[in-house]
């Protein structure tokens, strides 16, 4: 009774981990093969010998490597900065002590709630009075200090820092911001590195802000060059499917190394909420 | 840590005066170091928000003046079967995506927990992967398997001898293929929060049921999915609310010639299309009023079902 029981569970499970891992493999699949094979039935699982001339193709006849270095941009800079905005105000409002300071955590938790959907008309008359629409601008200055990561850093911040060390660093003459950047920063680093994956691969994948604000096809981020692809190359399957494995092979590679950060960032998120 | 807090603060009041003297030099620190929180609100996010409560009540192309139109808007949106339309269309892709997905999670979430797995978090971290790909991404995968001649879709129905099926203009189908991305992508996400909380509950429960002999079947029902009621409603609430403002999936898979008929147009696709396609930015904040309203409309909701369907279950 309880073999088969077990059968079943680990069948049940082995299935979901095929079925989780299968689109990435489908996709390679369909990089790899010549337009006409894509079309043939039954479906052939096999992957082809065309993977290496799909990608020059999409290299050649597409902005690809633009895009890439542009959403790189985009998300290293914005994650810089959320890191540094985000790491200071977290550790204010963890470790050092001023008027308000209930209020305006308070406040800040509060302004997670309003739906971001709100936002969009508005923000894009304001965008255009600034003169930042088709401008990196708007995509990285307005959440550069975002609520989210204050809050995280905070929790993390509170539970690891111990006070003596900061009032030993104080008694010798550190002025806060000294204290800040030698000694709580480094302390902060495994909250920082799941604040850095969370931010650059909500950069990386953002769509809809990028796709309102830039009209210039130069400036497109990866995400808005794909649909752009999907949509000129409708009927060459292969060119469109390599370049999302292409946009999609970075965040893999992140995944690999820093698996464990982000699953137990995501845990210590559920704990705390 | 707060043993040694109480240390510190140990001598008598002198001292600590003159240390806080001291640092009143830096007072301005703390608040220079969360300023730039809300100097951003401020402008990004306060302002925009009253802004979008006076666009909502005006009419405005985008170019043009701003003309303040009163209630015209809303009587508008009660009227616009499209809206009407577009909600119909989000709800039903929610429905579809969320209660699978949740319930798949908590199903696998419970199987991890078991001891019998050696790799657990081998298995845990392919089950979450799907989670880091983009959206853009894998709609246009998924737009390609479910395309409507010759995708894997329809070359496995084939295969066993049915017809194909026109995925992507079906209004019915195309819910389905837009509520499987959703599937596909969260289902690990939600499985990770839940195993945090099966983590939580007591082992004793566990044992004691095990030694009345309870089976696996047993204990999922009745200790598992009522102990992790709170994290349930949570994550109910998270996909409803993610659920309401779906639309990269929806523009990315159909991304002209969409209409609320379609079954792809979702209240945030209708939003981008009204503004940004058609210039209609007065009407446009007046959808998303509209879906701020359904949004703490359905959250009220869901807290008052899934409270009392799983005290049920208990």
């Amino acid at each position: 009774m309880t073999r088969i029981m077990h059968g079943s569970i680990r069948l049940f499970v082995g299935i979901a981990v095929l079925l989780s891992l299968f689109p990435f493999y489908w996709m390679l699949v369909m990089a790899s093969k010549q337009n006409s094979e894509i079309y043939r039935t039954p479906p052939s699982l096999m992957i082809g010998n065309q993977l290496w001339h799909n990608i020059q193709a999409v290299i050649a006849q597409t902005s690809f490597f633009h895009a890439l270095f542009n959403t790189l941009f985009i998300a290293i800079t914005s994650t810089v900065l959320v890191l540094f905005f985000d790491s200071l105000a977290g550790f204010a409002f963890a470790k050092l002590h001023f008027r308000g300071q209930a209020f305006l955590f308070a406040f800040l938790l509060g302004t997670m709630m309003i739906p971001g959907q709100l936002n969009i008309i508005p923000s894009f008359y304001l965008m255009d009075k600034l003169g930042w629409v088709g401008s990196y601008k708007a995509l990285i200055i307005p959440g550069m200090a975002n609520a989210f990561g204050i809050f995280w850093i905070k929790q993390y911040c509170t539970d690891t820092i111990p006070d003596s060390l900061l009032e030993a660093a104080k008694l010798d003459g550190c002025s806060t911001f000294r204290i800040y950047w030698s000694i709580a920063l480094p302390i902060m680093r495994p909250a920082l590195a799941f604040l850095a994956l969370f931010s650059f691969m909500g950069s990386w994948n953002d769509y809809m802000w990028p796709l309102i604000i830039l009209n210039d096809e130069a400036k497109y981020t990866l995400m808005l060059a794909l649909t752009q692809l999907k949509g000129i190359y409708s009927v060459n399957y292969p060119l469109v499917i390599t370049g999302t494995l292409l946009a999609t092979l970075p965040l893999l590679v992140l995944f690999i190394f820093f698996s464990k950060q982000l699953i137990s960032g995501i845990t210590d998120g559920a704990v705390k909420e | 840590m707060e043993v040694s807090d109480h240390k510190t603060d140990l001598p008598t009041a002198a001292p600590k005066q003159r240390r806080r003297a001291r640092f009143s030099l830096e007072k301005a620190t703390p608040y220079l170091a969360i300023a730039p929180f809300y100097l951003l609100f401020l402008v990004f996010g306060l302002f925009p928000i009253l802004f979008s409560g006076y666009l909502a009540l005006s009419k405005w192309d985008g170019i043009g003046q701003i003309q303040f139109t009163g209630w015209t808007n809303l009587q508008r949106l009660a009227q616009d079967t499209d809206f009407w339309l577009s909600l119909k269309n989000t709800v039903l892709i929610w429905a579809l995506g969320t209660f699978p997905m949740l319930f798949l999670a908590l199903v696998l979430a419970f199987m991890l927990s078991l001891k019998m797995f050696k790799h657990k978090e081998t298995l845990k971290a392919l089950l979450f992967l799907p989670n880091i790909t983009s959206v853009v991404a894998i709609t246009i995968l998924f737009g390609l398997i479910f395309s409507n001649l010759d995708g894997l879709a329809n070359g496995l129905l084939h295969l066993v001898g049915l017809k194909s099926i026109n995925w992507l203009t079906s209004p019915n189908w195309v819910r389905v293929v837009i509520a499987s991305v959703n599937i596909w992508q969260y289902t690990g996400y939600n499985m990770i929060i839940y195993l945090t909380g099966i983590a939580r509950i007591s082992k004793d429960y566990n044992e004691a049921a095990q030694m009345d002999g309870a089976n696996n079947r047993q204990i999922f029902w009745k200790i598992t999915v009522p102990q992790l009621k709170p994290i349930i409603l949570f994550t109910v609430m998270m996909s409803t609310i993610g659920g309401l403002q779906v639309f990269s999936e929806a523009q990315v898979l159909v991304p002209s010639g969409a209409t609320p008929q379609g079954g792809a147009m979702t209240i945030v696709y209708y939003l981008y299309n009204t503004a940004f396609t058609n210039h209609q930015f007065g009407y446009g904040s007046t959808i998303a009023w509209g879906l701020v309203a359904l949004i703490v409309l359905f959250s009220a909701l869901n807290w008052y079902i899934t409270t009392k369907r799983i005290q049920g279950v208990k």
